[in-house]
């Protein structure tokens, strides 16, 4: 079938096998590979990207879905990489990842998060972010990333 | 993980979902936010050759007062649900317990319909709509058809609607400042509940206690004759067939769905 999206803020024609899902879309046709395929079953949250600005698991989302609609991955938070969002430069200046696999995830989690509650508590983002796991346990770095983030400290 | 193939067409309306399903028979099966129903394919329990998105049909979407119920379109998110102020204000056991469903990202996705239908026994949203009494509408070749609560749920992962047919509304009673709780008992803040309790007005429901949901008939009878929390909740294991699994054996689930019932009746108690 074919399909019409905006990717990164791109508009995109495609045509697609119908049981294509979002992740491999991302990464295989349009060439977005920082978007990881963690567990592929739902939990991990790695391959979060928004839909319509809103929080998604690619891995559980057909590409036929979405369709004359927007998706954002994390190499479209920033235009050029130089200037990272406030998202990506506090989990830089907290250390907010380790071996660095769910932070595309994270990140694109975290966006989601704070644009619906700007000014979360801790208990929050801890709440926020429990579709997101970090085999490395480094969750307390990414907390703190997210309260920096909502701070405006990293900005 | 890849789906087996099939196609993917896209429903514009809930009579136009019931042709395709009598076109395409038992081939086919409804999509709306696919957060059970995609992993079920990629995991190859399930193959159909036809798969019907309903998730843009824009009747099928909506919140609203109408008497002294509220009525839910089959393919609301969970995320309109929890966020619903008609529901916080009308039916707040609905929205809280919306809330468990997963985690916010399949909360973007998935819908309060797609739940029922799924009919898992250990999920969140059917034993609350059975604790509230709910009337589902569905919809088929010769029209539509009300289903009570006690009457959708008829075995595991499986429901009153036809393979023909389409869950188009779910219709809660208006419960107000009636007391009410929810307690779910998990190991992970997000897992499927070992055993949960919904209690609302009187009425309570388990979760993942038998087949279906169940309501606690003994305990709802106790209270009626004004029983206390703890003497009620004493029996609401009576007359349920828990499965034994890595989690629990039976008399543990037994034991949990009296000490929740116990703790839930307190709260609804106020």
């Amino acid at each position: 079938m074919k399909i019409g999206t905006t990717v990164n803020g791109a508009a995109r024609q495609d045509e697609i096998e119908d049981r294509l899902l979002l992740v491999h879309y991302l990464r295989d046709r349009c060439g977005l590979t920082a978007t990881n395929v963690g567990c592929d079953t739902t939990s991990c949250g790695a391959c979060t990207v928004l839909l319509d600005g809103e929080s998604v698991k690619s891995c559980t989302v057909l590409a036929a879905q979405v369709d004359g609609r927007e998706v954002t991955t994390v190499e479209g938070l920033s235009a050029d990489g130089a200037d990272p969002h406030p998202v990506q430069a506090a989990f830089r200046q907290e250390h907010g990842l380790q071996c660095g696999f769910c932070t595309p995830g994270m990140v694109m989690a975290s966006v989601s998060l704070l644009r619906d509650n700007p000014k979360p508590t801790e208990q929050e983002v801890r709440e926020g972010l429990e579709g997101n796991f970090c085999r490395c346990t480094g969750y307390h770095n990414i907390v703190r990333a997210v309260l920096a983030a909502a701070d405006g400290v990293s900005s | 993980m890849i789906p087996a193939p099939f196609r993917y067409l896209r429903a514009d309306s809930a009579a136009h979902a019931v042709d395709l399903l009598g076109e395409h028979g038992d081939e086919a099966k409804l999509l709306a936010g696919g957060q059970s129903l995609l992993p079920v394919l990629k995991l190859r329990l399930a193959d159909p050759a036809v798969l019907i998105d309903i998730s843009r049909v824009p009747d099928l979407s909506y919140i609203r007062v109408d008497g002294d119920e509220v009525a839910i379109g089959a393919a609301t998110r969970h995320r309109d649900v929890v966020e619903s102020e008609e529901l916080r204000r009308e039916v707040p056991l609905l929205p809280h317990v919306a809330g468990y469903v997963g985690d916010r990202q399949i909360r973007h996705r998935g819908t309060l319909g797609g739940s029922l239908v799924h009919a898992d026994p250990a999920a969140d949203l059917p034993c609350a709509v059975l604790a509230l009494g709910a009337t589902f509408v569905v919809e088929g070749p010769s029209g539509q058809r009300r289903v009570d609560a006690g009457e959708f749920f008829q075995g595991y992962f499986q429901t009153a609607v036809g393979a023909d047919e389409i869950l188009v509304e779910v219709r809660v009673p208006r419960t107000g400042g009636a007391g009410w709780a929810y307690e779910k008992f998990v190991r992970r803040s997000n897992d499927w509940a070992i055993v949960a309790v919904a209690a609302v007005d009187g009425r309570v429901a388990l979760a993942n206690m038998g087949e279906t949901p169940l309501r606690a008939t003994a305990t709802e009878r106790a209270l009626a004759g004004g029983a206390s929390p703890a003497e009620a909740a004493a029996s609401a294991a009576e007359g349920t067939s828990p499965i034994e699994d890595m989690h629990a054996d039976r008399a543990y689930r037994a034991h949990l769905a009296r000490v929740l019932t116990e703790r839930a009746l307190v709260t609804a108690a106020g």
